[in-house]
């Protein structure tokens, strides 16, 4: 499943730096309205690249365009390129369920199905036609997420009987499952108390050893903490609507300690938010 | 601003004043307040005990006037004629439930393929929002109508009454209670969950069939159950689609009996025989539905 897709194989283009993904986005538009524009950002290859910036700055819009997730409301509209392994996934010949497939999600709020733990694990599995050892797999992407222990005696159970914790260290589970290639977070501690926060920080960690990791967060310390490359997000109101860009980016101690532009300087300082 | 007083006498004289001032926390329940809330509570209470009132002395009486006729013989018995003893309404129980059954069979996929379509594909669609008002509109539908449409466009053209019309009539009836309840099933997963759906690369199809219809599946099988019961025990649009017949179905485009039209016929007839037949039928058709939606619940119970 690491492999690249076939239906996207095209000669890859060498990309930056040995990046997994590299988003050029020229515009984002809801409708009429500019969301963010020039954004520019290589994801590279087993590490975790944070997504910072005030509410509205359109971080998670990035985030979302990376898996084409923005696709399902109607009047989004991406001008730009993101290449995933050297090839456009905006491309009019690329399906996006494929894109999904290889381009794993974990949401802000946890999301299990109404069924039990081991088929929200096994779904993704089953959904691509697995054909080896489910139960197998299953436990091994449960162990991935830390949470194999506690759910090991009750995977019949139901995917919402757990708490919000443990429910979004399922729904890792169930999104490393099909080991995607890259795994885009959006703020997944936003709903979680500071204990299970910091239980799936270290997950991160561990998961970034085999996958490509992008994770949008409003807790400067949560990218500080986890990130190693930090991209930073503003809002330009210059042209009398909220548009978001990227400010800069960089390694995460730098952006924190010496940020080479003013804005991000004053957010890292917590002058506005 | 004069220097705070510090003597020892102010400040107890100040803990005492605080000390009296302490709000009364007990109950007063002849205070104007709590008399309304005791009159209105009392009220919804009496409100809910009358609204209670019909359906069990309905129950009550059938058990009463038809629960001695039941047996084996008036389970599977032909219906009697004028002035026979003993005889059943097996016939009618078997002609119910075959209509039924047709009626279920067309209304249940295309009423849930319409709910997708309103709930899902195309919610703010002009054609959604034509199809829900029309829906509603249809719920409200004089039963007898269904009747006339079906004969009009069903018996007419086919020439025969038949237990096929008397299906397509029942049909007609439970569409729209099916469409409704489905919707409000569908809409109601959460829309965090159709994301996670698509965001492991679900086509629209499979968030469809493997997310949004297990997930609602209770919510639309409690409306079909509705729909069933409603339809089970509706007699006018039969009377002009199925008639009534007194011999076991042989063959669905012939005249069929039913329940609903067997009480219609006996309970006006002169005969004690019959009208006790009219009363055990009765209770048959509540058992039935009753038994049903038991079912429903078990097979639909909300596993997770």
């Amino acid at each position: 499943m690491n492999a690249i897709p076939e239906t996207m194989a095209v000669a890859p283009a060498p990309a930056r730096n040995g990046a997994v993904m590299d988003c050029q986005l020229q515009k984002v538009f809801y409708g009429d309205f500019l969301a963010v524009r020039d954004s520019n950002l290589p994801l590279e290859k087993n590490k975790i690249t944070g997504f910072i910036g005030p509410s509205g700055c359109g971080k998670s819009t990035v985030l979302r365009s990376l898996n084409r997730m923005n696709d399902l409301i109607p009047v989004f509209r991406f001008e730009g390129k993101v290449t995933y392994h050297g090839q456009d996934i905006y491309d009019a010949k690329v399906d996006p369920v494929v894109v999904r497939r290889y381009i794993g999600m974990v949401f802000q709020q946890p999301n299990p199905f109404a069924m039990s733990i081991y088929d929200n694990v096994a779904f993704g599995l089953r959904l691509n036609g697995f054909k080896g050892n489910l139960d197998e797999r299953v436990e091994k992407a449960l162990q991935g997420a830390a949470c194999w222990n506690e759910v090991k005696d009750k995977l019949k159970n139901s995917g919402l009987s757990l708490s919000g914790g443990q429910q979004q260290r399922l729904c890792i589970a169930r999104a490393i499952a099909t080991e995607p290639d890259v795994l885009l977070m959006d703020e997944p501690c936003s709903a979680l108390d500071p204990i299970a926060t910091r239980r799936v920080e270290e997950l991160m960690v561990e998961l970034k050893e085999k996958y490509t990791i992008a994770l949008v967060t409003h807790n400067m310390q949560q990218a500080m903490r986890v990130a190693d490359t930090t991209a930073f997000f503003g809002v330009d109101i210059s042209q009398g609507s909220r548009t978001g860009y990227m400010v800069e980016m960089g390694p995460t101690k730098k952006i924190f300690e010496e940020p080479e532009q003013q804005l991000t300087r004053e957010y890292v300082r917590g002058e506005f938010s | 601003m004069s220097a705070p007083d510090l003597s020892l006498e102010s400040n107890l004289h100040n803990l005492e004043r605080a000390l009296d001032a302490r709000p009364s926390l007990q109950r007063s329940p002849l205070e104007a307040r709590a008399l309304k809330s005791g009159v209105l509570t009392g009220l919804t209470w009496v409100a809910a005990l009358i609204a209670a009132v019909p359906l069990f002395s309905v129950i009550y009486m059938l058990f009463v006037e038809g629960g001695s006729r039941l047996s084996w013989e008036t389970l599977t018995a032909l219906p009697p004629s004028a002035f026979d003893l003993g005889g059943g309404f097996g016939n009618a129980i078997v002609g119910t439930i075959v209509m039924v059954g047709i009626a279920t069979l067309i209304s249940l996929p295309l009423g849930i393929l319409a709910a997708v379509y309103l709930a899902i594909l195309e919610p703010d669609s002009r054609l959604a929002h034509t199809v829900r008002f029309l829906a509603k509109v249809l719920t409200g539908f004089p039963s007898i109508l269904a009747g006339v449409f079906v004969y009009a466009v069903m018996v007419v053209t086919m020439k025969t009454y038949s237990a096929l019309a008397g299906g397509v009539a029942l049909a007609v009836l439970m569409l729209p209670t099916v469409i409704l309840a489905a919707e409000q099933a569908m809409a109601m997963v959460p829309k965090k969950m159709k994301d996670a759906a698509y965001g492991m690369g679900c086509t629209r199809t499979q968030v469809i069939l493997k997310v949004v219809l297990p997930t609602g599946a209770s919510g639309i099988l409690t409306g079909v159950m509705l729909a069933i019961a409603g339809a089970a025990g509706n007699s006018a649009p039969l009377l002009f689609t199925a008639l009534f017949s007194d011999y076991y179905l042989s063959s669905l485009t012939e005249p069929t009996a039913s329940l609903a039209i067997l009480i219609f016929n006996f309970s006006g007839m002169p005969y004690d025989n019959q009208i006790q037949l009219a009363w055990a039928a009765s209770l048959v058709l509540v058992l039935i539905v009753l038994v049903f939606n038991i079912l429903a619940r078990l097979i639909g119970r909300q596993k997770y």
